[in-house]
């Protein structure tokens, strides 16, 4: 039996990072998410497997030793919250540019600027539709329990080394600061062995050097790298949409929630079931690659969609692309690190759909 | 089953821990469980309050409007929560420190005088496990001994000779509550 745990959202990231063989972790503190450095810090896991933990002097500091990391073929790692986060975005697009597999994670908070501590998911756009420059994606997955923090702390890395990606896990305060049980899973090697068709490990005389940039003042070449980023893209945008439906067969509303909102929404399709009304809810896991197709084939089946963010609308937008005017496609949110409630957010149905 | 449950309070009363220990008591009976803590300013010398969900079932909303329980241990608390009661729920407070009195009529009230029982024995620290042990006589959700497990796991090691502490003040919680209405 794996081992079971009552956990904070934060402390399963950091769980996960050394149960994952994750080598490294740089990063600086920021609520709502110090509690993973902290968790790292005390765990001592340059004793359990060897990884290590650095506190950086900055959030850049930290994305660029993890862009120095990543080059080497570890498995790095940072996380943040969304002030941290934004002073990333040059590392980011570098990473993204440079083709270097890492791990970010963002446990949202309330902005914009310094904002609030308390949760938000108003990041969306920053994290879907790259918040740094140039033409580049990030695989972009959102946890909606503790168990998903440990969870996808794995799939991240598998993720962001499949592609030479990086690979973003966006939480907020609520699932970052709740506890809930974890299954643990067993522990994993750290990563030893290395690609040698682009790591930097050391020249040896039997290969060329290896060169990890971003640069390249060549416009023709740097077309040409690009188009196979692009083609990257697509490849991942046919393999790896991920989503969870959750009472679709029979339902004439549809409620489309990631993360913390997915939760809430789950209650208040719960309260409108025991009123008769036939609500089901679905829920991107992968936020890129949005689920375009899933929510493209229930759309016309459906009297009205309600898109539910921590936010002034922005994944609405991805929704509404999807759904194509198939349905009516309303959004319903709360901002600056204010959470609804499920009986908020049933009444926004009602108002919108059903008495008007 | 399912029991969502509020505990409000100041910081510093063990609301959180209260809370960690009731979830952990849930965890060792295989029932799922979340525990959604205020944090953030509020923490700091305010008022502290925690949700948490025992239930056999997947639990969706960590977050919630109306509750089954709510154990409101200061002026404040009482204030904000008691209308957040479910009507034919439960609200159990402590009088220490009120000037306002629970009114509602659809619900059920019960009286924990924990904060004067506390000072009665030998560590006034018992206080929230007097609360916890109120409710579990109100509502026995968990056994006892899945409780004590839950002690276990959640107080830190060096502090686990006071154990035996609070499974006495889970004791003496369970016999000094009284319904009001």
């Amino acid at each position: 039996m794996k081992e079971l745990r009552l956990m904070k959202g934060n402390e399963a990231i950091a769980e996960g990072a050394i149960r994952a063989g994750c080598d490294a972790y740089f990063g600086y503190p920021i609520t709502p998410q110090s509690e993973v450095m902290e968790y790292l810090m005390a765990e001592q896991p340059e004793k359990r497997t060897g990884m290590i933990v650095l506190q950086a002097e900055s959030e850049v500091a930290s994305i660029n030793m993890v862009y120095g990391a990543a080059g080497t073929g570890k498995r790095v790692m940072t996380s943040s919250s969304s002030p941290g986060i934004s002073l990333m975005q040059e590392g980011i697009s570098y990473c993204a540019g440079a083709e270097l597999p890492c791990l970010i994670v963002n446990v949202v908070r309330g902005g914009p600027g310094l904002g609030t501590i308390q949760p938000s998911q108003a990041d969306y756009f920053q994290s879907t539709k790259g918040g740094g420059h140039g033409d580049y994606r990030l695989i972009v997955l959102a946890p909606a329990s503790v168990q998903e923090m440990f969870d996808f702390v794995f799939t991240g890395f598998d993720l962001a080394f499949k592609y030479r990606n990086p690979a973003l896990i966006l939480s907020d305060g609520l699932i970052g600061q709740m506890m809930e049980k974890v299954h643990l899973a067993e522990q994993r090697p750290r990563l030893t062995e290395f690609d040698p068709s682009w790591t930097i490990t050391g020249k040896t005389p039997d290969r060329e050097h290896n060169i990890i940039t971003s640069l390249d003042l060549d416009a023709a070449r740097q077309e040409k790298h690009n188009q196979k980023l692009q083609a990257k893209y697509q490849k991942i945008t046919e393999n790896e949409v991920r989503y969870e439906e959750l009472m679709t067969e029979d339902a004439e509303y549809l409620f489309v929630a990631y993360g913390s909102s997915a939760r809430i929404c789950q209650k208040a399709m719960q309260l409108a079931r025991e009123q008769g009304i036939k609500v089901g809810l679905l829920r991107p896991i992968t936020l890129w690659p949005f689920p375009v197709k899933p929510i493209a084939h229930l759309a016309p089946k459906m009297k009205g969609i309600l898109s539910v963010e921590q936010s002034a609308g922005q994944m609405v937008e991805d929704v509404r692309l999807a759904v194509a005017c198939a349905t009516p496609v309303e959004h319903y949110g709360r901002m600056g690190g204010m959470v609804p409630s499920p009986e908020e957010v049933l009444n926004v149905l009602v108002n919108k759909f059903i008495s008007k | 089953m399912t029991e969502e449950i509020i505990i409000a309070g100041f910081g510093g009363q063990g609301v959180l821990s209260m809370g960690k220990i009731l979830a952990y008591s849930g965890i060792m009976q295989d029932q799922e469980v979340s525990w959604f803590p205020s944090y953030g300013p509020e923490m700091r010398g305010g008022t502290a309050n925690v949700t948490v969900i025992l239930s056999d079932e997947r639990i969706s909303s960590p977050v919630l409007q109306k509750y089954d329980t709510a154990i409101l241990l200061n002026q404040q608390s009482l204030d904000k929560f008691e209308q957040s009661v479910k009507p034919g729920g439960v609200l159990i407070y402590d009088t220490n420190g009120l000037t306002r009195f629970p009114e509602r009529t659809d619900i059920q009230v019960y009286r924990v005088d924990a904060a004067d029982a506390a000072t009665k024995t030998e560590s006034s620290k018992t206080f929230n496990m007097i609360v916890l042990g109120a409710f579990l006589k109100i509502k026995p959700i968990v056994r006892l001994e899945n409780v004590r497990k839950g002690l276990e796991k959640s107080i830190p090691p060096r502090y686990s000779h006071l154990i035996e502490a609070n499974e006495k003040a889970i004791g003496v919680g369970q016999e000094i509550v009284v319904r009001e209405r």
